[in-house]
């Protein structure tokens, strides 16, 4: 009976990740989660051996009422921080129940006190050790995306060394207490972890979260597979398997984005190549400056605008100040579009939210291979908040950092507005040449700002 | 015993790899624009985890692994109810164009 309703869970599980397939199709899915989970629960409190369902149930008030709070209060574009710090909770929760099992496994049917099972011991402490890593390297994370830590690179000789030092280190400990069942080398094992986790994480920039967030999520879930196979328990394991996946491929889609291979991600340490972004002088070249009435009157006149956000839409909180911008151009019969890179913002799908949360139609909204064919027929691409991601470097220099990084061709369109604070080099610490075309005009200011002032002068 | 938990866990191995080719293929099909609710949801069912913590709570009196038992279940609930509603936030932003849609592409 038990494994039955487990079985109904997991794949109400299964269904709620499908349903993600379409817009339409996903707040149903999102419906057959919850009811899996609450499967899930009710199944395990039925078990004869959990009987304190009053301090279960205050457990789960307590934190059900923390979630909710802090899900219902955060704002958009602070999304990634909120996830990190999710992630950060799965890894620990997975330490404790680790924990527990190691402390009590009677409960948990593998073995005694100083006689668990070597296989469950093997286990538990892989389930352990990924588990302290998601947590510590979640908790650096969301102190990067926040903003309580700096989100620059921080890069030290012997790094990956030193990290694979650690790595044999802790295969080491958990042999030995595999061996001794000691709870000294369990601990050991935990602190260990946590320290190789922030070493992981530490090297990684700002612009690369998307990729870091991912791979947290990836681990979180191969933390719950571990502890499944410590309880030999298929729900935990197909689930734990499901998330790793996602978060895998994830991070691939994210990898691929940015033009580096998976095994640099795995590894960490990238960003690092910051120095070696040097960038032809630029200074004796002139830009082309505009104004807002510059911009709407280049946008007024056009039959086809694409705009091209970035994470500097989501720091300026820009998304409702544009959508009301590509309102009025549809107003005046102008076809408006979004293109979305796969690594803009600092989530997956980080700039789709936000699009969503101001309102525009998702059909507007399109990825790179979707709309990259159509800039050449596009008189005008309003880039805003992006920079590295319209960069032709990527495909024509090959000394640049980001060669071979995918692009949005937004120099193929007629002309291209582009909003920026300054001059200042995007992430890669790349030049964008772009900037000093003839068609290119230089929008300077903060991007809600230039957003709200275009659309007074459209109305004007 | 001993031989029967190895069966045990090659039964587990078996039910982890045909989900991870379950997992491969079901999040393949998902849309990049709903990757943040992806991420989203699938925090909030890696807390499925809850159930482990569940066990370590559920004896009666007090101990280590009860205590942990029970940080777990905080903990993990905060994901669940927090991964769901953000989700759902999430979700129920991605709305339809009600007027007629323009020619795409």
């Amino acid at each position: 009976m038990v494994a039955i309703l487990y079985l109904i869970s997991a794949l109400l599980f299964i269904f709620a990740l499908r349903g993600l397939s379409h817009p339409e199709s996903s707040r149903m899915g999102n419906i057959f989660g919850v009811i899996g989970m609450i499967i899930a629960v009710f199944t395990t409190l039925m078990f004869k051996s959990v009987l304190s369902y009053y301090e279960i149930g205050a457990a789960i008030l307590v934190g059900g009422a923390i979630g909710s709070f802090i899900a219902l209060r955060i704002e958009m574009t602070a999304l990634p921080q909120l996830v990190a710090a999710f992630h950060s909770l799965v890894g620990l929760a997975a330490v404790f129940v680790a924990a527990a099992a190691f402390y009590d496994p009677v409960a948990f049917s593998i073995g005694k006190v100083g006689s668990i099972k070597t296989a469950s011991l093997v286990e538990m402490s892989i389930g352990t050790f990924i588990g302290a890593i998601t947590f510590s390297g979640s908790v650096l994370a969301f102190g990067k995306l926040q903003g309580t830590i700096s989100g620059k690179p921080i890069v030290f000789k012997f790094q990956h060394l030193i990290n694979a030092l650690i790595f044999l280190l802790i295969i080491f400990l958990i042999v030995l207490f595999v061996i001794n069942q000691s709870p000294t080398i369990f601990w050991t094992i935990v602190i260990v972890s946590i320290l190789l986790g922030f070493l992981v994480v530490i090297p990684i920039g700002g612009a690369d979260m998307p990729v870091v967030v991912s791979m947290l999520n990836s681990y979180s879930g191969w933390a719950a597979c571990g502890i499944g196979f410590t309880l030999s328990n298929n729900l935990l394991i197909i689930t734990g398997a499901l998330v790793g996946a996602s978060g895998a491929i994830l991070s691939y889609i994210m990898s691929k984005g940015m033009n580096r291979s998976i095994i640099n991600v795995v590894l960490g340490g990238f960003g690092g190549e910051q120095d070696t972004g040097a960038s032809k002088d630029n200074s004796d070249k002139i830009v082309k400056q505009g104004n807002a009435e510059d911009a709407a009157y280049i946008m007024k006149n056009a039959d086809s605008v694409i705009i091209v956000p970035g994470y500097g839409m989501a720091v300026a909180q820009a998304q409702h100040a544009l959508r009301e911008m590509g309102d009025i151009l549809k107003k005046e019969g102008i076809e408006v579009r979004y293109a979305i890179h796969p690594v803009a913002g600092r989530m997956p799908g980080h700039m789709n939210v936000l699009l969503a949360e101001a309102n525009v139609p998702y059909e507007e909204v399109l990825e790179l291979d979707e709309i990259n064919h159509d800039f050449p027929m596009t008189e005008v691409s309003f880039v805003i908040g992006a920079n590295d991601v319209t960069n032709p470097a990527a495909k024509t220099d090959e000394s640049s950092p980001i060669f071979g990084m995918p692009i949005l061709d937004v120099e193929k369109s007629q002309s291209v507005l582009f909003v920026k604070r300054s001059m200042a080099t995007g992430y890669s610490g790349v030049d964008n040449e772009l900037f000093y075309r003839d068609n290119t005009t230089m929008l300077f200011g903060d991007a809600k700002k230039m957003c709200e002032d275009i659309v007074k002068s459209l109305s004007a | 015993m001993e031989a029967h938990s190895s069966e045990v866990f090659v039964i587990g191995l078996t039910v982890f790899f045909l989900a991870c080719i379950i997992g491969y293929y079901v999040v393949w099909s998902v849309t990049p624009a709903l990757h943040s609710p992806l991420m989203g949801v699938t925090n909030a069912i890696s807390s499925v985890i809850i159930v482990g913590a569940i066990l370590a709570a559920g004896p009666q009196g007090f101990d280590t692994s009860k205590i942990f038992g029970l940080i777990g279940v905080v903990l993990a609930s905060v994901n669940i109810f927090g991964g769901f509603l953000v989700t759902y936030r999430m979700l129920s932003m991605f709305k339809k164009k009600t007027k007629k849609t323009k020619e795409k592409k």
